[in-house]
């Protein structure tokens, strides 16, 4: 067995940092313990990710073909990274604030990031599986760790027990392909999908619906998005910035490699485009489900989680849209989209009160008077979110949408124009609140610290991959 | 030079807001000199975009194209035609107006204020340079987020409800015009051009489309620009925003926002569809009759002056919809100084009644009767202003009005005389009840003590209003200085409906 020493760097450096040295830290520094361990793993995700560009080029498999390397597996591993960083950045003082700023947290969360680089490099169905789990292991312990706080618990406990029920599936799934292909290897079920040689038709198909259904369990995709919104909404404000982003681009990026996989089966023999067609479905469903139920959201966290939904519906568009056009157009939007959701979670995360006040929509009214800098920031995800340029949001759409209509797919896009419309009477409605209604109640400090840089480079990512696309477009292929 | 002098009128204004988000927000007169010398600057410049231009070529002048997103071939493409160039000066010329009447009005929030309208200043500019499908909706988009605000922040009771919905109205539309976009991007590929934004290549692709399709896509087009005219049935929107709007962010509105509706159904429906065009033209022009003909009679029962010149608005962009579907070079020219008239006149009606809702407080009529005593100046330019919109002639709502009823009466596609006659009678209307308004406001006896001493138009006023009304008289009385411009481009455009139509 032969190891790509070299292309594999990102993993084995965020492995050991994680598993060796970490724990280390964590065991024998007793002295300042927190502050070294939450400046070491910003520093290990930051050399993570400069690491994961330096591999950019360097394609290629290792440890038997069942870990790929470079290419979109290295933009996923930035993405990753970045999103790490800057919910630590955000977590610091947000923990801080209401005093539970344990480095057990910063652990949980670099674990999930290597959970996460690991989905994205999978070659294989149980390396993938391993990623998953780790990943969402990682999410339930993080979603509870707010332990005093009941919303936080019951988070933790609903998030757990759904996730326990997808990772069923997903294992069913995987077992079926096993059984109908003979291997667990993307490139050997690819290429007997491919010659239409399955030794159980029904099987594999049955297999990848199985296998579907576990991934739309991790996107919260309808119908399985039940989960989402009252996880997101207990869960500590940073660590739903950091689920609903990250943890929904680690999905997709799972979604994608699958999907290139079983992409010859939505082509023809033997489902006939019928996979094609139900995650068209799904796709629109999600995506009206999410922004209809937004709109009757008086909680701003709650909100921004049923428009995640929606979101993950956008994002499905990529998937039917298919490989060459579709899957850079989902990494585009998953980076984009990290950007955004993540400034508003890190905003209402700032904004928020003792005992979890201050998160209705009537508590942001007159933001702008009392948090001029917060209110503009807010009011430009808003914007990217709805998909109004000149923000980084709405070339993402524009990505989705062209994929779609390349792939015959114009209903859907037709839909995706419709809930986008709906979605504006939210995100609008968020700003209205802002900026046109006067304030009440009194105004409380909402010192940023070192949120103030996520912040900072999530507005400037905004805006400047709305106006300069072509930074990312150039790296995520196809384009 | 011509060039040069394009993108220093389309990026002046951006460099402007720039400027004033690095003034502290407490310099208020600072902030307000700064936008004011901004927006002059970019009427000056734009002024020298006149002298380099050549009325005589029908094409595209002062062309800027740099790549700005290969893999779809996006690219800022600006350029000017006789159309965008008269369109273009109305923007720039209403940009110091509008802040001029925003002075005394707005107090609050100063420094965003004048930065929104400078960034609006910007995107309608865009909007009407924009020659490629991608650039233009980010500018067309563009629009929505200052003009939402100004509505929301700085309206009046009802603000908020206007502006939701003004935003929502036109997001509709544009977001079913950026499918389109999408499908002729794919319809240039399936010609062997490869995906593409640009404008130019696009009017060579887009006739050629299977007529099927190219329902579809006009109509995805029409929706989004009948909904910013606005066409009825899609004006419900307009009242609510203008009425709310504070005085600039109506003259605005008025003056150069619906123009972008109108600019866009000749630019994009009428060069890239010429078929359909001309098998849509009866439906549309019934529309706009029907436009025409509601727009007035609502008018006629407005009991607030705001709303009434609201809705003269729908009723006289019912005359340009008329004239742009006659397709006939004599109707669309009238269409294009019809909108320059409107931008102005109806402009100058809003800035009359911010004059008196700035002394009063209050927009109904009731409250208002012999004014012509206390405010003599004031009754002279409010009359001009309101013949000009009642098309007197001598007066530029005459010229606009004259030739776009003429094009629908000689029109081979409409094939029929009734629009034109109905039409006719919104001229009629028109002069009812802008005349009975102005006999109730201005005339009869002063009898409410609370208008005993109103004061006379202020210097600030004048400022605003004489430079309208001389633009008022001097396309009434020499409408072919301006129509010069624009009869190139649109003969080729009309050409080429012709062409598609009668070549068989």
């Amino acid at each position: 067995m032969s190891i790509d020493l070299f292309g594999s760097l990102p993993l084995v450096v965020i492995w050991l940092a994680l598993g060796v040295i970490g724990v280390v830290i964590q065991a024998f520094v007793k002295e300042n313990g927190t502050k070294l361990v939450f400046g070491y793993y910003v520093g290990t995700l930051v050399v993570t990710a400069l690491l994961a560009m330096l591999t950019y080029s360097h394609h290629g498999t290792t440890f038997n073909g069942m870990i790929t390397l470079g290419g979109t597996a290295s933009v996923f591993d930035v993405l990753f990274c970045g999103a790490g960083v800057m919910t630590l950045l955000a977590a610091q003082p947000y923990l801080n604030r209401w005093g539970n700023e344990l480095d057990e947290f910063y652990t949980m969360l670099v674990s999930s990031v290597a959970g996460m680089m690991l989905m994205a490099h999978a070659r294989n169905l149980v390396v993938l599986f391993v990623g998953i789990e780790l990943m969402s292991i990682s999410f339930y312990i993080m979603a509870g760790f707010f332990r005093q706080r009941e919303r936080s618990v019951e988070a933790a406990l609903k998030y757990f027990l759904l996730g326990a029920f997808a990772t069923g599936f997903l294992v069913y799934g995987m077992a079926l392909l096993y059984g109908a292909t003979g291997s667990l290897a993307y490139e050997s079920i690819a290429s007997v999908v491919l010659s239409g040689t399955a030794r159980y038709p029904a099987l594999l198909a049955l297999g990848s619906i199985l296998l579907t259904v576990g991934l739309s369990f991790k996107i919260a995709a309808f119908p399985f998005h039940q989960w989402a919104p009252d996880v997101y909404e207990g869960s500590p404000t940073v660590v739903t910035a950091f689920m609903s982003t990250a943890g929904k681009a680690a999905a997709f990026s799972a979604f994608i490699s699958i999907f290139v996989v079983l992409m010859p089966m939505m082509q023809g023999v033997p489902l006939n485009g019928t996979l094609q067609l139900a995650i068209a479905v799904i796709s629109a469903v999600t995506m009206l489900i999410g922004n209809i139920t937004a709109v009757a959201q008086t909680n701003v966290k709650r909100m921004l989680a049923y428009s995640s939904v929606a979101h993950a519906g956008y994002m499905l568009m990529g998937i039917v849209a298919g490989p060459q056009y579709g899957h850079s157009a989902i990494i585009f939007y998953a980076a984009v989209y990290m950007f955004m959701q993540l400034g508003a979670f890190v905003v209402v995360g700032l904004l928020e009160r003792e005992d979890e006040a201050s998160l209705t929509l009537n508590d942001y009214a007159g933001l702008h008077k009392k948090h001029p800098v917060l209110a503009g920031i807010m009011a430009i995800f808003m914007f990217s979110l709805a998909g109004i340029p000149p923000f980084a949001g709405f070339f993402g759409k524009y990505m989705l949408f062209y994929a779609a209509v390349q792939g015959g797919f114009t209903w859907l896009t037709i839909v995706a124009v419709a809930s986008s419309v709906i979605s504006v009477w939210f995100y609008l409605g968020l700003i209205v609140k802002m900026y046109f209604n006067d304030p009440v109640g009194e105004t409380h400090e909402a010192g940023s610290g070192l949120a103030g840089i996520s912040l900072a480079v999530c507005t400037v990512a905004v805006v400047v991959l709305g106006l300069l696309p072509r930074l990312l477009t150039s790296v995520v292929g196809g384009w | 030079m011509g060039v040069t002098a394009l993108l220093c009128t389309l990026f002046a204004p951006l460099a402007g807001a720039a400027a004033i988000a690095l003034i502290q927000r407490d310099q208020v007169k600072a902030i307000k000199a700064t936008a004011m010398t901004i927006a002059v600057l970019a009427f000056g410049v734009s002024i020298f975009l006149v002298p380099f231009f050549s009325a005589a070529d029908a094409g595209i002048q002062f062309y800027v194209n740099v790549p700005w997103i290969p893999s779809i071939d996006a690219g800022f493409r600006i350029g000017i035609d006789g159309m965008s160039l008269l369109l273009v000066l109305l923007t720039t010329f209403m940009g110091p107006i509008a802040l001029l009447a925003s002075w005394g009005p707005i107090t609050k929030s100063v420094k965003e204020y004048y930065m929104l309208m400078l960034l609006l200043q910007f995107g309608m500019t865009g909007v009407f340079i924009a020659l490629d499908t991608f650039l233009f909706y980010v500018f067309w988009e563009l629009i929505l987020i200052p003009m939402v605000f100004i509505i929301g922040i700085w309206g009046g009771k009802e603000r908020i409800y206007a502006s939701v919905k003004f935003f929502l109205y036109t997001l509709v539309g544009s977001l079913l015009m950026l499918i389109a976009i999408l499908w002729l991007g794919f319809a240039a590929e399936a010609q062997g051009m490869g995906f593409t934004a640009d404008l130019l290549k696009l009017r060579i692709v887009a006739p050629m489309i299977p007529a099927n399709v190219q329902v579809w896509l006009f109509l995805a087009f029409a929706l989004s620009f009948c909904i910013k005219v606005p066409l009825f049935p899609f004006h419900t929107w307009l009242p609510d925003a203008h009425v709310q709007a504070p005085t600039a962010g109506s003259v605005i509105l008025a003056a150069v926002l619906l123009k972008m509706g109108t600019y866009g159904l000749i630019r994009f429906n009428l060069e890239l569809f010429p078929q359909t065009s001309a098998m849509l033209a009866v439906p549309i022009c019934i529309l706009a009759v029907i436009g025409i003909i509601y727009g007035a009679l609502v008018a006629m029962v407005q009991t607030d002056i705001k709303k009434l010149v609201a809705y003269s608005s729908v009723s006289h962009l019912g005359f340009v919809v008329l004239g742009i579907f006659s397709l006939t070079t004599e109707g669309v020219q009238g269409a294009v100084i019809q909108m320059v008239n409107h931008g102005i006149s109806t402009g100058a009606l809003f800035l009359c009644v911010g004059v008196l809702y700035e002394r009063r407080h209050t927009r109904e009529i009731s409250e208002y009767g012999g004014v012509t005593n206390v405010m003599p100046k004031f009754a002279v330019l409010f009359a001009i202003a309101m013949f000009s919109s009642v098309g007197l002639p001598g007066l530029n709502g005459f010229v606009g009005e004259f030739l776009t009823l003429l094009g629908a009466f000689r029109s081979p596609f409409l094939h029929d005389w009734t629009f034109a006659i109905i039409g006719a009678t919104g001229v009629i209307f028109a002069a009812v009840y802008l005349l009975w308004m102005f006999q109730r406001v201005m005339f009869g006896t002063n009898d409410n003590p609370e208008n005993k001493h109103l004061r006379d138009v202020t210097k600030m006023e004048k400022w605003q209003l004489v430079p309208l009304v001389v633009m008022m008289i001097w396309i009434g009385v020499a409408p072919r200085m301006f129509m010069n411009y624009s009869e190139q481009s649109v003969r080729r455009i009309v050409g080429q409906v012709e062409l598609f139509m009668f070549s068989k």
